[in-house]
């Protein structure tokens, strides 16, 4: 603020401010339901994790294969020509301890968001997925968890697979990974 | 890039920030337009065309927000547009405000930005689930944490930087909040690296304290040509340079250690600035720093420093306000408050009100001739930049 003003608008209000009914409310509970076409590119990869395959596309241009896949090339902006199967092993770029939900509430047993680059992708192709089996404390995951670890994909029964990104339901350290 | 008009800052004005607002996002628009026109002496009818910065629709359950902002904003009868990129709106409001002036179309323009997060319940946290992938991110639980905390760890992994370091940019920031009359309740303060390392985990390595606030407020600013700021002030900051540069929304496709967007913006601004050497020509800087890392990383994309140098900077005092390149003076957001839109524009004329001498208590102890104010937003990959001088 400027030395020259001196009144700041605003009535900050607590919380009994609205319990005491001093401040009125109206409220309006939304429900909204959508329902998304995969896309061309993305309907192939789902139906790749249904028979635990990870599908990538292949750009001519720049020589990448992309991870998740797209019909276009966003670098080179020419369609992209081939699918690709890579590997479900990959290693970790960065990985986080969350204790929070989608809905800002809190978990107490964290989960480990990372994201995968995968084996067969071009380097710096990561997908955002989850850790597992790498302990339920801070201290054990941290212990445990470290950029560049060989992970695996760790799939669903194959008759429960929905053809969606939690048909893998985490990445694991790799048993005789090179570090 | 050539353009009509040089285009000045004449006035700005701000809400206080709080956690809950009983005025509207209108009432809290009109407040801080008003205080923006005395601030520059001019009346509402001198206003040509009026620019509007406020987040998605979902977080306040208004559809076509920019619409119902608009009265508030004095954008009655008036050519009236509204801009968005995440949080990087607030420093676009101005970059847009300076187009429309400096294209020779408008002399005056009102530019307002607003954000009244409190009204999403439980947490606006739940509506900003919207912005992932429907089909590869938001089945797993995203949360906006959680994408902060992965870049975080990537910088600290890339360049060693310890969580106790990053902590520092918190302890900074939240005491110099507690000179900013609008800081929201309960957000500044005087924090050792402990208590904000040892605070609540969120999302490691992000604690409560290295992130900020919900918060409702709004800000405004007014812009002129030079012809009008030659009439009514004496004082004029002038815009030097404005740049903005988007990066691919496939971010687990890049490498999260560095913004380079963030630099790309910066070059078009410095460059339109005839800024060659920002290390030595920028004197304050209000980098963005919704989270404490964020601050260090803006540095560096800033090309204020080496990459991975920021947090050396920091450690040698180098951005307190009374070092040789003073960073978020303002308290910025974990000092101040993070309504979005407005925390943006907030910054911006923090760099005004610096370059002028009227910050007060904040005032930075090296003489300051140009300023710069940067945000980043949308999901990961937009950089706003504007460069105030006198």
């Amino acid at each position: 603020m400027s030395v020259h003003i001196h009144d700041y608008p605003g009535v900050p209000l607590k919380d009994r401010d609205i319990g005491d009914g001093r401040v009125l409310t109206t409220e309006w509970h939304v429900k909204a339901q959508y329902a998304w076409d995969t896309g061309a590119a993305l309907s192939k990869f789902f139906r790749g994790l249904k028979e635990g395959k990870i599908y990538g596309r292949w750009c001519p241009g720049c020589d990448r294969v992309m991870v998740p896949p797209r019909m276009f090339c966003e670098w080179c902006f020419r369609p992209t020509v081939r699918w690709v199967e890579v590997g479900d092993t990959g290693r970790v770029n960065t990985f986080s301890v969350s204790y929070v939900n989608w809905d800002a509430s809190r978990s107490a047993v964290p989960r480990v968001p990372a994201v995968v680059e995968l084996d067969g992708a071009s380097p710096g192709m990561g997908i955002m997925h989850l850790l597992g089996g790498v302990g339920d404390t801070l201290e054990e995951i941290l212990g445990r968890v470290k950029v560049g670890m060989p992970v695996q994909a760790v799939w669903k029964p194959p008759a429960e697979r929905q053809g969606a990104i939690t048909d893998i339901l985490y990445f694991a350290p790799r048993p005789g990974g090179e570090e | 890039m050539g353009y009509q008009n040089r285009v000045a800052v004449v006035g700005a004005g701000l809400t206080r920030f709080m956690r809950r607002a009983q005025e509207t996002g209108k009432e809290l628009c009109f407040e801080a337009a008003r205080m923006a026109l005395d601030a520059a002496g001019l009346r509402p009818r001198d206003v040509e065309a009026v620019v509007m910065a406020t987040a998605p629709d979902v977080f306040d359950g208004v559809h076509m927000k920019g619409e119902y902002l608009a009265d508030g904003a004095g954008g009655f009868r008036k050519p009236y547009m509204r801009s968005f990129v995440g949080g990087g709106s607030g420093v676009f409001a101005a970059i847009h405000g300076w187009y429309h002036v400096a294209s020779g179309h408008f002399d005056t323009v009102l530019v307002v930005a607003e954000e009244k997060m409190s009204s999403c319940l439980p947490h606006p946290q739940a509506a900003f689930n919207g912005i992932y992938d429907q089909f590869l991110e938001r089945p797993l639980g995203v949360n906006l944490l959680w994408i902060f905390a992965l870049e975080m760890n990537r910088y600290m992994q890339v360049h060693k930087i310890p969580q106790e370091t990053i902590a520092l940019v918190s302890a900074k920031n939240k005491k110099n909040g507690l000179d900013h009359p609008c800081a929201q309740d309960g957000i500044p303060g005087d924090y050792t690296v402990e208590e904000i390392v040892g605070s609540e985990v969120m999302v490691w390595p992000v604690t409560r304290l290295m992130v900020s606030p919900v918060t409702d407020a709004a800000a405004a600013m007014v812009m002129v040509s030079e012809r009008v700021a030659k009439r009514i002030t004496d004082k004029p900051v002038w815009v030097k340079g404005v740049g903005w540069h988007l990066d691919s929304s496939y971010w687990t496709n890049r490498d999260l250690y560095y913004p380079k967007y963030v630099e790309y913006a910066a070059r078009m601004a410095y460059d339109m600035a005839g800024i060659t050497d920002p290390r030595r020509e920028i004197d304050v800087v209000e980098a963005y720093d919704p989270f404490a890392y964020k601050e260090l990383h803006h540095m560096e994309g800033l090309l204020l420093c080496d990459k991975g140098e920021a947090p050396r900077l920091l450690d040698k005092g180098v951005t307190q306000r009374n070092g040789e390149l003073p960073v978020c003076p303002s308290g910025g957001l974990l000092g101040v408050g993070n309504p979005i839109a407005a925390a943006g524009l907030m910054k911006v004329a923090e760099i005004f009100w610096q370059l002028r001498g009227e910050a007060g208590a904040r005032q930075v102890s090296r003489p300051v001739r140009t300023g710069l104010a940067q945000a980043w937003g949308d999901l990961m990959q937009v950089g706003t930049v504007v460069v105030l001088g006198v």
